[in-house]
This record gives C-alpha cells, sequence and structure tokens, in this order.
C-alpha cells in the first residue's frame, strides 16, 4: 500500500509541475490529465472507489476534454509556444515560488506535529457515499443544483436564437 | 479465486478479445458483401478467412509514416490509448461465473471512466496530425463523445437501481428471474444508441466521415499505426455487444444445456451482427443532426426513464 502510494504520489507531483512549467499548452494538459488519472489511483487507494471512478469520468474524461476542445478551436499553434516564452520569464516565478514554499514549510510543520495521523482505512461503498449526500448534506447537494440550474439557464440565454428572417432587407427596423 | 486461474482468465480473455478483433475484419468484410449482393474476399484458404493473414502482414511491412509536421510524440501515444482503455473496460465484464478478471464494486462506473479515456485517442491523435481535416475530425469526435456519453451513463443507471449495485457479476445475478430487458427497453435502445456513437460505428461514424473529411482524424496514420485504431474500434464494437449483453440479456445466464460461456459468447456475437448490419444499412446523419438527435431527444428520454424507474423501484 505504502510503496503504491509513494510511486503515484511522485507522478502526481511530477506531472503536476511539468503542467505549469510546459510551453505548448497541449503538452501541458496531458501533463494534468496525468496528475487527475493518479490522484484518482490515491482515492482508490485510500478506499474511495466511488470517488476515484468519479474522479476519472468528471475530471479527467469530461472537463479535460472540453478544455482541449476548445484549445484545439482556437488552434494555438507554434506562436502561442513562443508568447508563451516571453511571459513565462524566470522572474515571473519569484512571488509564486515564494508563496509555495511558505505553504510547504506550514504542510511540513503541521505533518511534523502529527496532529491527524491517518490510520484504518475504510472502505466507503458508492452506497455510502449516496446516504450521507443524501442525508446530512442533502442542503449542499440542493444548493450546487441551484448552482446548476443558474448555468443552465445562461447558457440557454446566451445560446438563445434569434428569429430567423429571409433576407437582410426585409428584416424589421429597430425601433 | 487461485492465482494459477486468476491468470488463466486474463490470458483467456486477452487472447479471445484479440483474435475477435482480428477475426472480425474478415467478417465484417463477408457480412457486409452478403448483405450488398457481392462475394466478398473468399479467395485465401477457407471461405477466405486467410485475408486476416494477408491484411495483418500489409499492416506491418507497410511503411510507418510520421508527418514531419505532426507532434511526434503524441502522434504515436495516440492509438495507444483507445487499445488500452477498451482492454482495461474488458476486465470488469463476467464472461461466466468466476470467469472475471476483476469483481470491482464500481464496475459499471469503471466502464465508464475507461470509455470517457478512449475519447483522447480521437483528440489527441487529430490534434497532433497538424492537419485541417484530422483538427476537424477530431473536434467533432470530442463534441460527439461529450454529449454521448451524458445519457450513456443515465440509461445505465435504470439497471443499477433495478439490480441496487454497480457490480456486474451482482447485475447478471440479479437477472436470473427476467432480463432487464423488459423493464428496461428504452434503456436498452438508449445504450445502444450511445454504446454505436462510442465507438464511431457507421451512422455515427462523423469524426471520420470519408466523403467530406478524408478520413477524418486518422487521415495521417498509416501502417500499424493505423491499424492500431482499427483493432481498437473492432474491440470497442466487442466490448458494447458483450456490455449490453451483460446488463440486458442476463449476461451468461440461459438455458442449461449449454456452459455460460457459450450463452455469453452466442448473445454478443447476435450484438456484433447487428454493429456490422447497421454499417451496411444505414446512412451517415449531419453533424448537427446528430447533436441535436442527442440532446433533444435521447438526453430527455433517459432522464424520464431514470425517473420512472426509480419511481416504480420506490413504490413496490
Amino acid at each position: 500500500m505504502g510503496v503504491f502510494f509513494y510511486i503515484t504520489a511522485a507522478i502526481a507531483v511530477f506531472s503536476t509541475a511539468m503542467v505549469v512549467t510546459r510551453f505548448n499548452i497541449m503538452h501541458a494538459l496531458l501533463y494534468l490529465i496525468v496528475s487527475l488519472l493518479s490522484v484518482a489511483v490515491i482515492f482508490y487507494l485510500y478506499g474511495a472507489p466511488y470517488m476515484a471512478s468519479l474522479e476519472i469520468i468528471v475530471y479527467a474524461g469530461a472537463i479535460m476534454v472540453l478544455i482541449i476542445f476548445f484549445v484545439m478551436m482556437l488552434n494555438l499553434g507554434p506562436e502561442s509556444t513562443r508568447l508563451e516564452k516571453q511571459w513565462l520569464k524566470p522572474g515571473m516565478w519569484m512571488a509564486p515560488a515564494l508563496f509555495c514554499v511558505i505553504l510547504l514549510g506550514e504542510l511540513v510543520y503541521l505533518i511534523a506535529q502529527n496532529h491527524t495521523p491517518v490510520t484504518g482505512i475504510k472502505e466507503v461503498t458508492p452506497k455510502e457515499v449516496g446516504r450521507s449526500l443524501f442525508g446530512p448534506y442533502i442542503l449542499a447537494v440542493e444548493l450546487s443544483a441551484m448552482l446548476l440550474m443558474a448555468g443552465i439557464v445562461g447558457a440557454y440565454h446566451l445560446g438563445r436564437q434569434q428569429p430567423k428572417t429571409l433576407h437582410r432587407f426585409l428584416q424589421s427596423k429597430p425601433s | 479465486m487461485s492465482t494459477g486461474h486468476y491468470w488463466l482468465v486474463i490470458g483467456g480473455v486477452l487472447f479471445v478479445i484479440l483474435n475477435t478483433a482480428a477475426g472480425l475484419i474478415w467478417l465484417e468484410r463477408r457480412m457486409l458483401a452478403l448483405w450488398q449482393d457481392r462475394y466478398g474476399p473468399n479467395r485465401a484458404g477457407p471461405f477466405g478467412l486467410f485475408i486476416v493473414l494477408a491484411d495483418t502482414i500489409k499492416l506491418f511491412f507497410k511503411e510507418d509514416w510520421i508527418p514531419p509536421f505532426a507532434d511526434k510524440v503524441v502522434f504515436v501515444f495516440a492509438p495507444a490509448v483507445v487499445v488500452a482503455s477498451v482492454l482495461l473496460s474488458f476486465t470488469i465484464i463476467p464472461f461466466a461465473p468466476n470467469v472475471v478478471v476483476a469483481d470491482f464494486n464500481v464496475g459499471v462506473l469503471f466502464f465508464l471512466a475507461m470509455s470517457s479515456m478512449g475519447v483522447y485517442s480521437i483528440v489527441l491523435g487529430g490534434w497532433a496530425s497538424n492537419n485541417k481535416y484530422a483538427l476537424l475530425g477530431a473536434m467533432r469526435g470530442a463534441s460527439q463523445m461529450i454529449s454521448y456519453e451524458v445519457f450513456m451513463g443515465l440509461s445505465l443507471m435504470g439497471v443499477v437501481i433495478l439490480s441496487g449495485s454497480f457490480n456486474l457479476s451482482e447485475i447478471v445475478a440479479a437477472q436470473k428471474n427476467g432480463w432487464y430487458i423488459l423493464p428496461q427497453c428504452v434503456g436498452f435502445f438508449i445504450f445502444l444508441i450511445a454504446g454505436i456513437a462510442e465507438t464511431h460505428r457507421l451512422p455515427f461514424d462523423i469524426p471520420e466521415a470519408e466523403s467530406e473529411l478524408v478520413a477524418g482524424f486518422h487521415s495521417e496514420y498509416s501502417g500499424m499505426k493505423f491499424g492500431m485504431i482499427f483493432i481498437g474500434e473492432y474491440m470497442g464494437i466487442t466490448l458494447i455487444s458483450s456490455m449490453v449483453v451483460t446488463l440486458y440479456f442476463g449476461g451468461w445466464l440461459g438455458p442449461a444445456f449449454l456452459p455460460p460461456v457459450i450463452w455469453f459468447v452466442l448473445k454478443t456475437f447476435v450484438f456484433i451482427m447487428l454493429f456490422i448490419l447497421l454499417r451496411a444499412s444505414m446512412p451517415r446523419p449531419r453533424y448537427d443532426q446528430l447533436m441535436e438527435y442527442g440532446w433533444k431527444i435521447l438526453f430527455p428520454l433517459s432522464l424520464v426513464n431514470l425517473l420512472i424507474t426509480a419511481a416504480i423501484k420506490l413504490l413496490i
């Protein structure tokens, strides 16, 4: 178990670092998919097979395909790679790297304090996830449903088609 | 399950699936010919069976050309994705009692996850080719697969509600008193249509539409990489057929005069033939018609199916 975790975690960390440092956006997105898949494996290792499958279906499968779809539609070629190289100067890395080091230090300190030891991995079946989602967490589910509803209404508004006219001369004059 | 039995199952599944994929090349050409009143390949060997061998040898010895303008790593990587994801999906299918590679408690979800991974081979292959027809094919593929995946998952949930499990072996066992094709016939049709769209077979082969896009996303592929894409497609047909059989037609269940594996293979074979018959008989819809059909008809229908199934399950 421990060995598998370290291998997967190493892949996750490496691929996430690659996401940030690639100049070609498509390669960065591919590394992001690998990173999401390794997170799914970690979920599975620690007894959450349902979460692992959803991570792959929703994040690696659907959202990433949509992002790649739009990147393809924009057709970012070598030109954008050149621009990326211009923008990502070493100076740009300073502030984010500093903040990351602070966060990492905090994390290491907290782990070293050993307040929340991970003991006794218990498998959470899909049934239990469903029970708790529609039991104690029903409010959160309903709220996210409302958020999605707002998204759908917004998408409908944006995608609404104007009534078609046969010819531009036949269009009614805007009053 | 002992280790020996386990390795035997893995080896057997791999052997049968890969050979089925090769054999389907011959079967498809012969059946298409039959339905179109021709002979098809009938010269080499008995019934022209050696055409498979000839095709394979030809594919292996063809020049494997990587275009200089392509993104090389992604171009090579893309055909492997579809084969890997389809082969991984076969791990969860129960071929007979105790003949399953991984008796996974989220089997149905694993199948959905792997089928959503398969999209990347089209998308990445089309993008890495750096060719306008390939790119158009890839974009069509991405939008088609994403929209058909949504209600593929939703149509499966009817079966999950009835059997109360994501585990495919338990779903088969729950069909002892009646196959799910009767209570879930709407779900079955939606799943079958979505499955054809997922494997991008003929009525839904919009990503490769040869009459408009040269060969779509695999225009630039040649040699064994082209072969990999097609092996992936034929294995996808086998996968969708065996999923349909497992979920709606009782899997390995059948009268006792034949062993369970034979029942499973027979039922799967019927659906493979249906796939080939569809190719022989259906015209290709226009791209916007395909999307409209998916989102305006099949998606609401699968939601209604899910609601009614849940209500019935709640009341009985």
